[in-house]
């Protein structure tokens, strides 16, 4: 009973909900507010979707005696990012109709829609159901989106990682009928037996981050996640592809904070063993019940699974998890990653097919003076014959383009204005911001809409050393929520008030080392002061290719990352 | 007094002026007390009263001889108020022009001494018409030839086989109306017709009035006052009169300048009309209100208006012009004292006759009464001169123009949740004519003020849209647009007031977004379980329009049992359209719900009326 009393509220809301139903049906129906109530608006996540009100309006609308401009994000399950011209021109649709002329492609490779209002919030999931995709679980105290690298140059290799992040997903989905019943009309159940086996009637403790990888790059950042597979290839027997071996297991990864709470932490993955691809669904469920059952559900802010084993220690968590195998793991092999970035620009992949990687900063796809890539995309979608890739780093593959096509599609990236890749600089071409303002209700400063100007200033000053073309990660977030994966980068800032940073540094480039706090609280002028030495130092004392981050640490001008 | 109700209420008079041995400091301030805040029905009453212990009295002479020696002096007008032959001014009035008169004319028959009460027609006991013998008619009509609102109770009296003979009755009727409709003045001829046929004796001809009604009835209020002091022989000396000295509280006539405390756009932006919430400084003894009151705000015009009406006249607008005693430059007379964005018939009338244009002369053609109606609504005094030029001289366009009127607007706050502050929702009036923008006059001039600006406003008091009495009755309140501010000061009344009824707001617009006036309120009432029900139609925000008509017929079931249960029905706002489309919701759902046939439904809705349960206030 008084374990009861102090779980969190969401937890309550979930116990109570029958299933993710509780009053969203009739709360669609409210014509007083653009709003749900609180409680619902917890379990509408799990459907996909996330209230939010435009920030930049709150005040105004205060004194106008309006309540928040609310509108709803709606995001979509997309495992591996993969979808076909003909959902792309669905999905485009929907965006003109429903939702601010606009696209984003989301760090974990979905599609996400901005400004749709309440009363169109049913007809909009209708509509992106229509088209063969769904939103079940891309957000939510569930398993999300699951994130395969989006690398098509091994079209073969991808063809297997991305048809095992897909069996991920669908395995770990909701079996609720919830989802049906109210956005698509679904017959109201009324039977006795609908359960949820792998998640009982209280989901997870928080979300739950899935990753397929394929080494050497590290495109989906694998050890941000809770769960991870680094597929491992077979020692070629002969043929020149590759075979898939299986996969090196990592648990563990996640990058959220709460700044001023030092009980909370990014924490890398652990590599915990290996197995073989057939064992993969078996493995992730046993995971994912673990932490279902050991998850703290009384402090969501210590309710990943990184919080579960540095609770009880990694040995024990592997070895609940083993236990419910009831066969240990294999040990792990050795991979090596070398990159995070995108391979930006043409490729040709071992089926001979073209691939075209467009640079698409902070995901955004809209019509923009100068920039009318929602139209440009959707006229290249109107002629391509391949599929789309979302990358994990918010950019999109035009992919197995026929020999035929290039120059059309090439034709069209160049009237569009879609051919950034080709004059950005690296680091404009890597670095990634999330949504923040005004749309995120957890956004304490900006980031999407900050990046260009930030992206300008610190090319100035990287232009005065002479480093206008070095590689470097930049990522920026507006909260310490880490859906940029920011301490992996760099240089990464976390917003902490409107137009204040903390400042993170000395990321690798690879995925494998977190940053350290170098300094909190930066307005520009001061976090430029900060940078402005350390880039006239990089310029003089670099080592051959190294890397800023690498160079930070080695002249000790950041401290190593360390954490519990 | 078998009377109350739509009275002025009256100002206390000065107890400086009264005699000063005839009460001592402490009575002195006790009859203050006694008299502060009481309308006219009541004084009258206490006078009477008062008359009636003075009776009592002074035939024995049991007070002192000092009091009985100077109450002797004041006797008569005891007698003569219980006693004497009485005035009655009746008014059926839609907008408070007809009631302004009337009080006018009691006020002008009591300073001479002669008994008179003003009453709506609403108010006034048919049974007493009678014993009437001098009755004075001032009749509004209203829309298609139709009585105001709560003057179709009387009208379907006086009609009826129930309806006396009159053949003691003096009468004389004052008849106010809008030439540009086709039925102009129908009320006023209909009852001065209706008094004749029963045998009533006509003291003069109906006077017809339109929309520049002042001059026409201040003629008419001149001859009343004659004719009521030779059929009722009045006495020469009022003693009323000697002690009322001129109102604290503000009037049309002498308005307080309040100051603005705060104005805050209430609509969102992307709204295709702006609201706005403006907030008065009221202290209590110059702007007493009730909530169901309307604010009148005297405007000035707005500045360009003026510029472009000299212009186009060739006039200069710092000349002084001298008018009815009152001397001004013509820039004074047309921003403060003439109407110059709204036209009327009896001005198009006389510009037709300068500018001798066959296409405006047409225009003023029966045929074209339609035409004309549309010309009305839309043009301002510029458009007029520029289409069809003549000459003017500014002496001759002062004296043509019709005098300026204050704008109304319904007051959206309580004096019980407020203090003394008055709030008003004011809608802006903007559209493009002949692709040049054009503004509402008021609406531009409130909207242009800051916070600390002084406007001229009085209380224009609406008895008949009251919170109910009873506090356990329950209200229905159909407020579409800016038609839902006097339901705020509804709700802030009965809650301040702790009533048990429940509350139900039907609100209508265009978006949820953008102009649900008021919603984070409501809402907040809703959460507080001061406002029980809230029920919303966005027109534009579907395919298919949604009006509150159509949430009436929704919740058709609910609202007849809510009226059945003896619930209060509100409407307010938009009287062209959105009122006859909300009665014809409540009839169909009497009709529906109530197991009516349509007329029985009509009926029922009639009876509500009468029982003052079905209250309207629209323009």
């Amino acid at each position: 009973m008084s374990a009861d009393l102090q779980l969190t509220p969401v937890e309550h809301a979930k116990a109570a909900s029958n299933l993710l139903r509780g009053t969203i049906a009739p709360g669609l129906l409210l014509p007083t507010t653009g709003a749900l109530t609180e409680s619902d608006t917890h379990l509408l996540k799990f459907h996909g979707s996330y209230q939010q009100d435009d920030r930049d309006l709150r005040e105004e609308r205060r004194l106008q005696k309006l309540e928040p401009a609310y509108s709803f994000m709606i995001r979509t399950r997309l495992p591996g990012g993969v979808c076909t011209p003909q959902q792309w021109l669905a999905l485009d649709a929907i965006a003109q109709r429903y939702a601010n002329n606009s696209l984003r492609l989301t760090t974990r490779q979905a599609f996400q829609f901005h400004g749709v209002v309440k009363r169109e919030l049913k007809t909009t999931m209708a509509a992106i159901n229509a088209s063969l995709i769904d939103t079940i679980a891309a957000c939510g105290d569930v398993n999300r989106n699951v994130l395969a690298s989006a690398n098509p140059v091994q079209s073969a290799l991808h063809a297997q990682v991305y048809h095992w992040a897909r069996k991920l997903s669908e395995h770990l989905l909701p079996k609720t009928r919830a989802y049906h019943e109210i956005w698509l009309d679904g017959a109201r159940y009324t039977g006795t037996d609908e359960a949820e086996p792998i998640y009982g009637p209280t989901y997870l403790p928080r979300k739950f981050k899935a990753a397929v990888v394929v080494p050497p790059e590290n495109d989906v950042d694998v050890f941000a996640h809770d769960l991870g597979f680094i597929a491992i290839l077979s020692a070629s027997s002969g043929s020149s592809t590759p075979q898939l071996a299986g996969f090196n297991v990592s648990i563990g990864g996640g990058l959220g904070v709460t700044h001023g709470e030092a009980a909370t932490y990014p924490r890398l993955a652990d590599v915990i063993g290996f197995i073989t691809p057939d064992r993969l669904l078996q493995v992730a469920e046993a995971v994912v019940t673990t932490q279902r059952d050991l998850g703290d559900r009384t402090n969501r802010k210590h309710a990943r699974l990184k919080y579960t084993i540095d609770t009880h220690g990694l040995p024990a968590v592997v070895a609940e998890i083993t236990r419910r195998l009831g066969q240990p793991l294999d040990a792990a092999r050795p991979f090596q990653f070398t990159s995070t970035g995108d391979r930006f620009g043409w490729t040709r992949g071992h089926d001979g097919r073209e691939h075209l990687t467009l640079r698409i900063p902070s995901g955004r796809i809209s019509d923009r003076p100068a920039a009318p890539w929602l139209t440009g995309l959707r006229e290249i979608a109107k002629i391509h014959q391949g599929d789309f890739r979302l990358t994990p780093n918010q950019n999109l593959i035009i992919a197995g383009i026929d020999a035929a096509q290039r120059t059309a599609i090439e034709t069209l990236v160049e009237r569009y204005a879609l051919d950034l890749h080709r004059h950005a600089t690296p680091m404009r071409l890597d670095s990634l911001a999330c949504v923040a303002l005004p749309t995120c209700p957890l956004a304490m400063a900006e980031a999407e809409r900050y990046l260009p100007t930030l992206m300008d200033r610190i090319e100035e000053r990287l232009g005065k050393y002479g480093l206008r073309d070095a590689p470097l990660l930049v990522r920026i977030t507006g909260c310490p929520n880490g859906c940029a994966r920011p301490y992996l980068a760099e240089i990464a800032l976390i917003g902490k008030a409107p137009g204040r940073y903390n400042l993170h540094l000395g990321g690798d480039a690879a995925g494998r080392r977190l940053n350290v706090l170098a300094a909190e609280n930066l307005d520009e002028p001061a976090l430029l002061a900060v940078l402005d030495p350390m880039f006239s130092a990089y310029s003089t004392e670099r080592l051959n290719n190294e890397r800023f981050g690498d160079f930070l640490l080695r002249t000790e001008r950041v401290k190593t990352a360390s954490h519990d | 007094m078998g009377f109350g109700g739509n009275l002025q209420r009256m100002s206390l008079p000065s107890l400086a002026n009264a005699p000063a041995m005839l009460l001592d400091q402490p009575r002195h301030q006790l009859l203050e007390r006694l008299t502060e805040g009481l309308d006219a029905a009541a004084l009258n009453w206490l006078s009477g009263y008062a008359a009636g212990l003075a009776a009592q009295l002074s035939p024995h002479g049991g007070a002192s001889t000092a009091t009985s020696t100077t109450s002797t002096t004041f006797a008569p007008t005891a007698e003569r108020v219980e006693h004497a032959q009485r005035a009655t001014i009746l008014f059926a009035s839609q907008t408070g022009n007809g009631r302004r008169l009337a009080e006018r004319l009691a006020r002008n028959l009591e300073s001479q001494g002669i008994a008179a009460r003003a009453v709506a027609t609403a108010d006034y006991a048919t049974r007493e018409l009678a014993q009437e013998r001098l009755l004075y008619v001032i009749a509004s009509t209203h829309g298609d030839g139709d009585p105001p609102d709560d003057a179709r109770a009387f009208n379907d009296y006086l009609f009826s086989r129930r309806a006396p003979r009159l053949d003691r009755l003096s009468f004389s009727v004052l008849a106010l109306g809008d030439s540009s409709y086709p039925k102009f003045c129908e009320i006023g001829r209909r009852f001065d017709a209706q008094f004749a046929a029963l045998g009533g004796r006509r003291l003069g001809a109906c006077v017809e009035c339109d929309v520049d009604y002042e001059k026409a009835a201040a003629a008419w209020l001149q001859t009343a006052a004659e004719s009521a002091r030779s059929e009722l022989h009045a006495p020469r000396l009022a003693i009323v009169t000697t002690l009322r000295t001129p109102s604290a509280l503000a009037t049309r006539e002498q308005p307080f300048e309040a100051e603005l405390l705060v104005a805050q756009q209430v609509t969102a932006r992307g709204a295709e009309k702006r609201v706005t919430h403006l907030e008065l400084a009221a202290p209590a003894q110059r702007l007493n209100y009730e909530p169901g009151d309307a604010v009148g705000i005297w405007h000035d015009n707005p500045p360009e208006c003026v510029a472009r009406v000299a212009q186009l006249l060739n006039l200069n607008l710092d000349e002084r012009i001298g008018f009815e005693g009152r001397e001004r430059t013509l820039g004074q007379w047309l921003t403060r004292e003439r109407e110059i964005t709204r036209l009327i018939r009896p001005f198009v009338a006389t510009q037709a006759l300068r500018a001798q244009n066959a296409e405006l002369n047409a225009l003023l053609l029966a045929e074209n009464a339609a035409a004309l109606r549309a010309v009305l609504k839309d043009w301002q005094l510029a458009d007029l001169l520029k289409r069809y030029p003549s000459h003017w001289t500014a002496d001759a366009l002062v004296a043509a123009l019709p005098v300026l009127t204050p704008r109304l607007y319904s007051i959206a706050s309580s004096r019980r949740e407020v203090g003394d502050e008055l709030h008003l929702t004011v809608a802006a009036i903007d559209y493009r004519f002949s692709d040049e923008p054009r503004y509402g006059a008021a609406s531009r001039y409130l909207n242009a003020l800051v916070p600390g600006s002084l406007l001229r406003a009085y209380i224009e008091p609406n008895q008949r849209f009251r919170v109910p009495s009873d506090d356990q009755r329950n209200v229905i309140m159909i407020g579409p647009g800016t038609g839902v501010a006097p339901f705020r000061g509804f709700v802030q009344e009965r809650v301040a007031r702790g009533a048990s009824g429940q509350n139900w707001l039907f609100f209508g617009g265009r978006h949820l977004q953008s102009d649900f006036l008021y919603q984070a309120e409501w809402l907040d009432a809703q959460r507080r379980g001061q406002l029980q029900r809230l029920d919303v139609a966005f027109s534009r925000d579907q395919q298919q329009k949604i009006y509150v008509q159509d949430r009436l017929r929704e919740h058709g079931a609910d609202v007849y049992r809510w009226l059945a249960d003896g619930a209060y029905l509100y409407v307010c706002g938009d009287a062209a359209r959105m009122a006859p489309d909300v009665h014809a919701a409540l009839r169909d759902v009497v009709a529906t719900h109530g197991d009516r046939s349509p007329e029985a439904a009509e009926a029922y809705l009639a009876e509500l009326a009468t029982e003052r349960r079905y209250l309207r206030d629209v323009y």
